[in-house]
């Protein structure tokens, strides 16, 4: 089976991207060194491909009621040029995907999904349009092949993002700059071809940055000139990799580790994204029940408190020489230098303070539960 | 893409070097495979007195991404490993043939040496 590529492959040739399959994608995992990319995001400038993610548009006079009935989170509580953080759920409260919707306009909503997940999540969608009294007011688009996406990232993006994009949004939030775009802001310019794209103030990285959400045939484009630009910001392209470990020490989930559709958002820490109050949506009978209950499972973070090789995912999770539980994302912290993970363990059990164990080769090493995120900046 | 291949040493198929004084052998990993690695984080390294036979496993390399074994190229006793790279390894992305080497056998089988890949045919297959 042959890997989909995105409009970027040929710049990554260009850069000295590591291309690995991500996904059923031909992505680059690094171009110098995960670590010095990571850094760089940190304390610079990072540029992510991330064309490969989907994205479906939702509109119609039926779209808000629909949207509410099928995701966790609330979007009424968007205003156009807003997007918020959500999940899709089944009826037992397993997780389908974790996503992001803006409201672009009153009646429009663009979702941005998992790159792995696209499939499943437009059949899903589908198949809820077609249960939905909302059904006949609701029109779908699975844009993934016609729009891309890139991730600009770091505390110095700021420096040249408005050079990037000039002048004033011509939709969504009105701001003058795109730097007075605020966290979960969107808005739209035209600067490339006269073609409109979104900008967003959102990221996943933990670092103040934007995604760009553009037609494909302005992607590269846009890669470009950002890299042009970004120089004033020490901007340098960043790989999966570095996307991976930034993610993991501010205890961001990814699909399939933190979630996947034996574990829902309860039990992964994200109960403050599921708006019970808003009404009926799939799996909130399920999720409530958790969430008065107690789940069975609790994600935790935790670190490494002796030397020891990292934690990785699939890696087993003692306490007192019992296996209680799984590391579902570890990896060798760049920025704290030492071995990082999340992982599931019994509610009783995740503590911060709680010692752990995570056997590693035949071996347990000595961790410890701390709170999220791990890193925090200074 | 130009990596360094020590006139000096010998190779193993999987990328590891063998410096020969007398009857004991200091091992490492090329300037290639700390390159494919990138960023290595963690190194394990065996027992002093383990006793290996070539082509074993005997010790692990970590980077961000993941583990790799590393294979004894020739068969004795542990007689010495390396602290430092222990203590920071990114000595073998630095110095792969210098301070970042792994351990020190002394051989129980010295011809063994010779089966072990020239610098030329090394290069040959690194394509380098």
């Amino acid at each position: 089976m042959s890997l989909q590529r995105t409009p970027l492959f040929a710049a990554h040739q260009r850069l000295g991207g590591k291309l690995i399959e991500f996904g059923g994608w031909e992505m680059p995992v690094q171009y110098s060194s995960i670590v010095d990319e990571h850094l760089c995001v940190r304390r610079a400038a990072g540029i992510f491909d991330i064309c490969h993610m989907g994205e479906v548009l939702v509109t119609g006079p039926g779209a808000e009621e629909y949207l509410n009935e099928t995701l966790t989170n609330d979007v009424r509580k968007l205003g156009a040029g807003q997007g918020q953080y959500s999940q899709m759920c089944q009826e037992d409260g397993g997780t389908i995907d974790d996503l992001y919707v803006y409201r672009l306009a009153p009646l429009e909503f663009l979702l941005i999904i998992n790159a792995s997940r696209i499939e499943v999540d437009v059949a899903w969608l589908q198949e809820r349009i077609c249960a939905s009294k909302h059904r006949s007011g609701v029109i779908f688009e699975n844009a993934s092949n016609r729009l891309g996406a890139v991730a600009i990232q770091g505390p110095r993006v700021v420096d040249f993002i408005s050079q990037v994009f000039p002048g004033a949004s011509e939709a969504g939030t009105q701001v003058a700059s795109v730097r007075d775009l605020k966290k979960n802001e969107t808005g739209r310019w035209s600067t490339f071809a006269g073609t409109p794209l979104w900008v967003a103030r959102t990221g996943y990285t933990g670092e103040d940055g934007f995604e760009v959400v553009a037609p494909a045939a302005l992607i590269e484009q846009v890669w470009n000139r950002t890299l042009d630009l970004g120089h004033v910001g020490c901007l340098q392209p960043c790989g999966l990799g570095a996307r991976d470990t930034l993610r993991t020490e501010v205890c961001y989930p990814l699909y399939g580790h933190e979630l996947d559709e034996t574990t829902s958002p309860i039990e992964a820490g994200l109960g403050v994204f599921v708006a019970f109050e808003k009404g009926e949506f799939v799996g909130r009978s399920a999720l409530l029940e958790q969430k008065t209950k107690g789940p069975k499972k609790r994600s935790v973070a935790f670190r490494m408190t002796d030397k020891s090789p990292p934690p990785r995912p699939g890696y087993l999770i003692f306490v007192d020489g019992q296996n209680v539980g799984t590391v579902v994302s570890g990896t060798q912290s760049p920025s704290l230098n030492l071995g990082i993970g999340l992982g599931y363990v019994p509610p009783v059990v995740a503590v911060p303070g709680s010692l752990l164990e995570v056997e590693i080769r035949g071996r347990r090493f000595a961790a410890e539960i701390v709170k999220k995120p791990i890193y925090r900046k200074a | 893409m130009s990596f360094q291949v020590p006139s000096d040493l010998r190779y193993a198929k999987s990328h590891e070097w063998v410096r020969v004084n007398d009857d004991v052998a200091t091992v490492g990993i090329t300037d290639h495979a700390q390159h494919e690695l990138t960023d290595v984080v963690f190194v394990e390294l065996p027992a002093v007195g383990r006793v290996v036979k070539a082509g074993e496993a005997c010790a692990v390399v970590e980077s961000v991404k993941t583990a790799s074994d590393i294979y004894a190229p020739v068969s004795g006793e542990i007689v010495g490993i390396n602290k430092a790279v222990s203590d920071n390894p990114a000595l073998v992305n630095t110095a792969p043939f210098g301070e970042g080497w792994f351990l020190k056998i002394k051989l129980s089988n010295a011809p063994e040496v010779e089966n072990l890949l020239t610098p030329e045919a090394y290069k040959a297959q690194i394509g380098a």
